[in-house]
């Protein structure tokens, strides 16, 4: 039972941070109707940036606290303004191009991020330093820590503020306008290209801090640490169903409990005869199965009506 | 359809034009001792590995090229191939299995080579068959998964039982011989010398021209104008008849054959595998070659494979060097500024020449909708 609760916690702050990247694909796909392949470099970038201003600002002195939101500050801003400049470069010349040009771009810009980084921050992991004294819970046998309570708390309030954002303010209503059908959109005098560039850099924002999350929940950060998550949150987007919000928090949640389960307890189904080393392989089969049975997606409309 | 003659006729006649294919033919044949003597044994390996390439990118060019489908993980089915002739082809299976092979499994590589093809093809069928239905980007971010898969699987299956022997891979597979006669070892045919990688360097020759003239064949052919036609337009190829899903399922698996078939071809030369060489990056080189040379035109995908397996060994000799000179040591390494330059092409290529360096016509026409639309 212990260990049942312990892999739910694991879950369940993996499952958020999953659900902060997946927000970002779902935000594009649902705006442009396309995947942002390059989307996990920006989280990685977004945590190399943190970890690098983090670690020079401690080293000079600056109080833990006003470090870390200053960091923050700034990867959030680096991140932003990469993915405005990814929108710009790689997609927005490729917006009436058939759909596999903007897919190729948007794999090479994930290969260039990664390269620029690892020239950047070598190949070395880099450690995340700590910052507070950080104590351990222990709730009903299971563990979990404060950097874990602030995680999940920091993406409720998070996710919260974006629904928000989209569904009460005005740049919300265009934000909807536009996924619904751009050139109405674009009649009614929304400005569609300063729309979807706000969509980028605000998902790219969340981005930022999900890489900040993940470096600080794990401790480490480098240079390949984007690929694989930002192929987990897109399973989790599609999960959900792409191009719905909520479905994006919805899957990344559900993906972190199915991962974090199945590894905990794959040993015992089989027999020994997989073990946790295969703890990557689950997401794809959830991708494969969705994708397969249910391409919607939980919460999804149906994909062909966006064809 | 008649492109292809028609460069030829732009530069002369019917016997200059033969002139052109008996001096082209004679150079490759020589191509090993020419490049031998010039640059150097090693080049001649080099060499060897890009007629591998452009193999694996004429099988991708099926693919991604004549039926418009984004795979990224194409490199599984090579792994599929080169793991088939590794496990047949070495005494690995007899650490699994002691009681079954005692001495391991050593079946002839022509027995091997179809048998790689077909169960690479298996893999293609049963990864596409669930798959197809989806539209190009899901079909792109599930084809990554199952490379991602096949790479996992590889890595982790030695245990409980020893298959793959994991990330140490297999060694000691058995070189591939020709009616009798090991490519492994020097041989002396009617009086001249040939090395190993001049045995092997004939060896893909042949086999690249099969794949070229299958290529060629199936382009000009019923299914590959279906193929085409599933491409331009998937709901207008359906009005006309055509059985998309099956069209589909068929170019994914001829694809993932070719890629089985080099697989093995790549064990048997390298006389070792190990998952490794089956990265995404594999993955996505190949699928550079095909749309830096200029998707689903031959021509096109063979110079794309020559310039992309050439290229790293290029940079080898020319940025350490220069760098040495500049900065008096290295600061960027190699590997890396090739993979910056993989990614920067891509893009590049994507944004101002979509049809790649050397496009075939139909696509040419199909990128560029304001010529299409002069043309109409």
């Amino acid at each position: 039972m212990e260990i049942f609760l312990q892999q739910i916690i694991n879950g369940l702050v993996q499952g958020s941070v999953y659900a902060l990247v997946a927000l970002g694909y779902t935000m594009v796909y649902g705006i442009l109707g396309l995947i942002n392949f390059a989307h996990g470099e920006v989280v990685m970038v977004g945590a190399m940036l943190a970890l690098s201003a983090l670690t020079a600002m401690l080293g000079w002195g600056v109080p833990p606290l006003l470090a870390l939101l200053l960091s923050v500050g700034l990867a959030m801003a680096g991140c932003m303004a990469l993915g405005y400049s990814i929108e710009r470069i790689a997609y927005r010349p490729l917006r009436h191009a058939p759909r596999l040009a903007p897919l190729i771009t948007a794999i090479g810009v994930s290969i260039v991020l990664q390269n620029l980084a690892m020239m950047i921050w070598g190949r070395q992991y880099h450690s995340f330093p700590t910052l507070f004294a950080t104590s351990s819970h222990v709730i009903g046998g299971a563990i979990i820590n404060d950097i874990q309570i602030a995680i999940v708390i920091l993406a409720v309030l998070i996710m919260a503020g974006l629904m928000v954002v989209v569904h009460r303010t005005r740049l919300g209503r265009a934000m909807r306008a536009v996924a619904e059908n751009q050139h109405s959109a674009q009649l009614m005098g929304v400005d569609v290209n300063r729309v979807i560039s706000i969509t980028f850099m605000l998902g790219s924002a969340l981005a930022a801090i999900a890489g900040l999350m993940v470096s600080a929940n794990y401790g480490l950060a480098h240079y390949y640490m984007g690929f694989l998550l930002g192929l987990k949150a897109f399973t989790a987007a599609v999960l959900g169903g792409i191009g719905n919000l909520r479905g994006a928090m919805l899957g990344g949640l559900l993906l972190g409990l199915i991962e974090s389960l199945g590894t905990g307890y794959i040993g015992d189904l089989t027999g020994g005869f997989l073990g946790s080393n295969y703890q990557d392989v689950f997401a794809f089969f959830v991708l494969i199965a969705v994708l397969v049975f249910r391409p919607s997606g939980l919460l999804g409309e149906r994909i062909a009506e966006r064809a | 359809m008649l492109n292809a003659p028609k460069i030829f006729l732009t530069i002369g006649g019917k016997h200059q034009r033969h002139a052109m294919l008996v001096l082209m033919i004679a150079t490759l044949l020589l191509l090993p001792f020419i490049t031998d003597v010039l640059l150097g044994r090693g080049w001649v390996r080099i060499v060897d590995f890009a007629m591998l390439y452009i193999m694996l990118a004429l099988g991708l060019n099926i693919v991604v090229g004549y039926a418009g489908l984004l795979d990224l993980g194409y490199i599984a089915f090579f792994a599929v191939g080169a793991y088939c002739y590794a496990l047949t082809g070495s005494p690995h299976l007899a650490l699994a299995f002691p009681m079954l092979f005692p001495d391991g499994v050593h079946l002839s590589f022509w027995i091997v080579l179809p048998l790689a093809a077909l169960i690479a093809g298996g893999f293609g069928v049963l990864l596409g068959a669930p798959t197809l239905g989806l539209r190009g980007d899901y079909l792109a971010i599930v084809t990554l998964g199952f490379g991602e898969i096949i790479r996992i699987f590889l890595n982790n299956l030695n245990a409980p039982i020893n298959l793959t022997n994991g990330p140490q891979g297999i060694s000691r597979i058995d070189p591939i011989s020709v009616s009798g006669v090991s490519l492994n070892a020097t041989q002396e045919i009617f009086g001249i010398t040939f090395p190993s990688v001049h045995l092997y360097f004939y060896l893909f020759l042949a086999f690249t021209a099969l794949v070229i003239f299958i290529s060629q064949r199936l382009e000009k052919s019923r299914i590959g104008r279906a193929w085409m036609a599933i491409r331009e337009d998937e709901i207008a190829a359906s009005a006309m008849g055509i059985n998309t899903r099956n069209l589909k399922l068929l170019a994914f698996a001829m694809g993932a054959m070719f890629g089985g078939a080099s697989g093995a071809l790549f064990a048997g030369f390298q006389g070792f595998v190990s998952p490794e060489s089956f990265s995404l990056m594999e993955s996505i080189m190949v699928l550079c070659m095909v749309v830096l040379g200029g998707m689903g035109n031959i021509a096109g995908v063979i110079l794309g494979g020559v310039l992309l397996a050439l290229l790293p060994e290029i940079l080898r000799h020319s940025v350490v060097p220069l760098q040495q000179a500049l900065f008096g040591k290295s600061i960027i390494d190699p590997e890396s500024l090739r993979m910056l330059m993989f990614g920067g092409a891509l893009i590049a290529v994507m944004l101002y020449r979509p049809a790649g360096l050397w496009p075939s016509r139909v696509r040419r026409r199909e990128l560029n909708t304001d010529e299409a639309d002069e043309k109409v």
